[in-house]
């Protein structure tokens, strides 16, 4: 918890003189406006942690306004995700596949996608045989709306892709 | 780059240390790694090894005891541990080159820690700042708090325009082992070589007064207890030989693996041997 809003950290660098004093210095996200700053702490130094749970959850629909998600565990229990909270993560979001929601006093607050996700081609240029003037690749629109780039020739508008969803690159074909 | 490549490299370098000491007539010695006592500094905490002793954080008290006892300019390269330092910059184990040098002065020495650096990274300009200069005037401040300084002064060092910087004129109270200015004893006769942001060396115009000693360590035990740090009992083998006199002298303590950091123009240190994740 930072300044009343919790926060995660991205990175924490260890700063010592030889003779002289540690500090950290931490930079944060912050999990409610997704603000990244950096702050030096003295060796010592605590903070509060936030009270936030990481939950498994099936992404429903959204509705323009909220993104909606539901407990994996029998309770059918719904909540509904801002924009914000689901930030990056609407690109890779499919319908009944399961996320990592992560509440804060019951509010989500963030949405993480699986490492890798596969959907469905909705529009890409047909690939033309022997066309290599792009290194043999071509941008492709997916069922989410998000474009990706780096997509095979070959690949054609209803096959199935794997992403690898920190980078946002394709990866392969799906199977079957 | 490959481990092949690494691997000669580092050798290179040490090579090249050896025969620049070699060239000066420094021999090298060896001290033990593990002792019975340790360092009072409160800002360097030693390994406990139970049974033992201590992992030593530097060859400082073992080369000085070897002075006492007559041994001429002497150099030694080998691992030194600090407890709970890990980061880009840091390792709990890592290499260090320290050095004496009979009857020279900080001045003189730092000559010479220039004249390796040559050596080693080739030619450059050095230019000296005073700590004053890099930490500001905040120095000045009677309560003055001591990690703002520190806090300051490792900011003020990645501040510094890309280059090669010797950092003079400490205050007394950063003096460690440094003796005082004859003509200036608010500041001490200690430097250290900064080199594209990164601190690489530490030297002193040795202290030699045995009481001044016994007074520094307890300095050092009283602020170790006022920030809630474990208690580390003197070297009395350490301070027994300083009564027997320690010759007038200067030493300097210099990181071998930031230095081999440097000159392959990496931004961490790396590992010596292959690990799982690199």
């Amino acid at each position: 918890m930072l300044e009343g809003d919790p926060c995660t950290i991205l990175e924490n660098e260890f700063v010592k003189p030889g003779k002289g004093q540690a500090f950290n210095r931490v930079k944060f996200r912050n999990l409610k406006n997704g603000r990244v700053w950096e702050r030096t702490f003295k060796s010592g130094e605590s903070l509060e942690g936030a009270d936030v749970v990481d939950i498994d959850m099936e992404y429903l629909y959204t509705d323009g306004e909220f993104w909606h998600f539901m407990r994996t565990d029998g309770s059918y229990e719904q909540v509904a995700a801002t924009a914000s909270a689901v930030a990056d993560c609407k690109d890779w979001l499919k319908e009944q596949d399961v996320y990592q929601v992560t509440l804060w006093n019951e509010d989500p607050i963030a949405v993480t996608p699986p490492n890798f996700v596969e959907l469905q081609v909705t529009d890409t240029d047909p690939g033309l045989k022997g066309d290599t003037a792009n290194g043999g690749t071509k941008p492709a629109t997916l069922s989410t709306g998000a474009t990706i780039k780096g997509v095979p020739l070959f690949i054609n508008i209803g096959d199935v892709l794997k992403i690898d969803t920190r980078t946002g690159e394709y990866v392969s074909r799906a199977k079957g | 780059m490959s481990w092949a490549k690494r691997v000669q490299q580092r050798a290179q370098c040490l090579a090249a240390i050896r025969a620049f000491f070699a060239a000066r007539d420094v021999l090298e010695v060896q001290t033990p790694v593990l002792a019975a006592a340790t360092v009072t500094d409160p800002d360097v905490e030693s390994i406990a090894v139970p049974g033992y002793g201590y992992l030593q954080t530097s060859p400082e008290y073992q080369m000085k005891r070897l002075l006492c006892a007559g041994v001429p300019s002497i150099y030694q390269l080998g691992p030194v541990f600090r407890h709970e330092e890990r980061g880009r910059l840091h390792n709990p184990e890592f290499t260090m080159l320290e050095w004496y040098r009979l009857d020279f002065n900080d001045a003189q020495l730092m000559q010479e820690v220039a004249e390796l650096i040559t050596h080693l990274l080739g030619p450059a300009e050095v230019q000296t700042i005073s700590y004053r200069e890099l930490v500001g005037e905040a120095v000045d401040q009677p309560d003055a708090d001591r990690s703002d300084l520190d806090l300051r002064f490792a900011q003020a060092c990645e501040h510094l325009k890309p280059g090669r910087y010797f950092v003079v004129d400490y205050p007394a109270d950063q003096a460690a082992l440094a003796r005082l200015r004859p003509d200036n004893p608010t500041v001490a006769a200690r430097f250290e070589l900064v080199i594209d942001g990164i601190e690489i060396a530490n030297g002193y115009w040795e202290l030699q007064d045995p009481a001044e000693h016994h007074s520094r360590f307890a300095e050092d035990r009283r602020v170790r207890k006022a920030r809630g740090l474990p208690d580390v009992e003197p070297d009395t083998e350490f301070l027994q030989a300083l009564e027997q006199g320690l010759p007038q002298c200067a030493g300097v303590a210099l990181g071998v693996d930031r230095l081999l950091m440097l000159s392959r123009r990496a931004v961490r240190l790396e590992p010596l041997v292959p690990t799982i994740d690199s």
